[in-house]
């Protein structure tokens, strides 16, 4: 078995759009959530969200490049240019077989708003613009970045819920370790706009507690709902024989990946699946559970299922629980995002040497037994973290990654 | 609308649309070899090249033969010659 290891990272996150602003968040717990006041106004009951601010889109692409792209696609194409740049790998070098290309999404709702209002205003698809056929595909964004980076390895999109990030990374790694591939591009996107989440808004799922950086309070008693949130996070995994050969600086590892399904509930998630696939990658680190040092928790802040993740950390350490971050108190959750974001946390936290606080966390659940939120910043990598992610469906997709 | 500001409303749109510095625009530039636009483009072309004028090409066919800028501005002359385009 190969070693996939962590070469670059790069992020367009709520936190901010560079390594250096988001790891400064990640330091000062800055929460990216706010309100958009026109939510209430569109019929929704909650106003917050994440917001991504200073973005460029024309920072790397020209305006005919971006015509086929939706705003996450242009977030994920500059999350990996500065993953490239970070891990040093030019362009050319993408250039054969063995350089792939995974990410993690599971909804093209804003562009198929687009494509549909397009038709209503033109009257003829001809006069709709070329660009819509490619904005509105879920592989928006591996399709339009294997035409840009031009790499020739395989390129493809993973869906499965809020699990997709964890599931592209994951993926990415095995790909590596299986010696299919040399460099696997990896990462995952979330559309952001009120359009992509106002059906989600509808059955409840949503805080509405002010004020907005208050209110994603992951396992912590007053909870009342998540805060979406999005952006693009992208990772350059290469192999480590690789890697060394060209001097890469090595900034981790993807030590272990697991994946499970609940086969229960689509929206209720259930006390076993998540704990099998944290078992499961954990196995596949070829660590035990007491050599976690740190576990970045799924953690969205509904009351069902932090606890249910609860219970599903307490079966993999009924005694000695490592302590636990729950990142989603800052950026909200980045849903499909959020399990290739968190990896990139991780990354950034470790080559900066500390762990982030948990925000928001005040008062424990009087209903569930206690977990070591880590609610202070220690000023020490995470050391070997198990990153969590579920999804509806009961998807559930967990990493091992070495970040000491 | 003489055909220079024919030609001037097609290098404005193209320009706008294709981020295209001016200079390039000249009558003899090819355009996908030149220009860079490609099938797609020769799309989203006709559309702001109709926005442009205010109106709807009816047999868009017609454009295929355009190989040049000063093809389209030709081709836009004659429309307004024959009255079909608000040129």
């Amino acid at each position: 078995m190969g070693r996939a290891v962590v070469t670059g990272v790069g992020i367009v996150s709520v936190l901010g759009v560079t390594r250096e602003s988001v790891t400064d968040s990640l330091y000062h717990g800055v929460s990216g959530i706010d309100a958009e006041p026109d939510r209430i106004a569109h019929g929704m009951r909650s106003a917050l969200t994440g917001i991504v601010r200073g973005f460029d889109e024309g920072r790397f692409l020209n305006r005919k490049q971006r015509k086929t792209m939706p705003l996450c696609a242009v977030q994920a194409h500059a999350a990996v240019m500065d993953a490239l740049d970070q891990a040093n790998l030019p362009q050319e070098a993408l250039r054969n077989d063995r350089c792939g290309l995974i990410f993690g999404n599971d909804s093209a709702i804003v562009p198929t708003l687009e494509q549909a209002n397009a038709l209503a205003e033109t009257g003829q698809t001809a006069s709709m613009g070329s660009g819509h056929v490619f904005r509105s595909m879920n592989s928006a964004i591996t399709l339009n970045l294997n035409a840009l980076l031009g790499n020739t390895g395989p390129g493809w999109t993973v869906s499965a819920a809020c699990a997709s990030g964890a599931c592209a990374v994951g993926m990415a790694a095995d790909a590596i370790r299986l010696g299919r591939q040399d460099v696997m591009i990896c990462g995952a996107a979330q559309e952001l706009g009120w359009q992509a989440v106002a059906a989600f808004d509808g059955i409840g799922a949503f805080s509405v507690r002010t004020p907005p950086q208050e209110a994603s309070r992951p396992f912590d008693a007053d909870r009342d709902g998540l805060v979406p949130s999005g952006g693009a996070a992208a990772l350059i995994l290469e192999d480590i024989d690789h890697a060394r050969r060209r001097g890469a600086a090595i900034l981790g590892e993807i030590l272990g990946f697991g994946m499970s399904a609940d086969g229960q509930n689509l929206a209720v998630p259930g006390d076993t699946g998540l704990s099998r696939a944290m078992a499961a990658a954990i196995a596949d680190a070829g660590l035990a559970p007491e050599e976690i040092d740190c576990i970045s928790a799924h953690a969205t802040s509904t009351p069902l299922g932090d606890a249910a993740e609860q219970r599903n950390i307490l079966r993999i350490f009924p005694d000695a629980c490592p302590p636990v971050l729950a990142l989603k108190s800052l950026t909200g959750h980045e849903l499909w995002m959020s399990g290739a974001s968190q990896v990139v946390y991780a990354i950034l936290m470790a080559r900066s040497g500390f762990t982030a606080a948990t925000a928001n966390h005040h008062r424990p659940d009087p209903d569930m037994p206690p977990l070591p939120i880590l609610t202070c910043r220690r000023d020490v990598p995470p050391g070997r973290i198990l990153c969590n992610a579920a999804g509806f469906g009961g998807s559930n997709a967990c990493l091992v990654v070495d970040c000491r | 609308m003489t055909n220079d500001e024919i030609a001037a409303t097609v290098n404005r749109a193209i320009a706008e649309e294709f981020e295209l510095a001016p200079e390039r625009l000249r009558p003899e530039a090819h355009i996908r070899d030149d220009l860079g636009l490609d099938s797609l483009d020769i799309v989203d072309l006709v559309i702001v090249i109709e926005k442009a004028f205010g109106f709807k090409l009816t047999n868009r066919e017609a454009m295929m033969d355009i190989r040049t800028l000063g093809d389209i501005h030709a081709f836009i002359a004659a429309l307004r010659d024959k009255g079909e385009a608000g040129a």
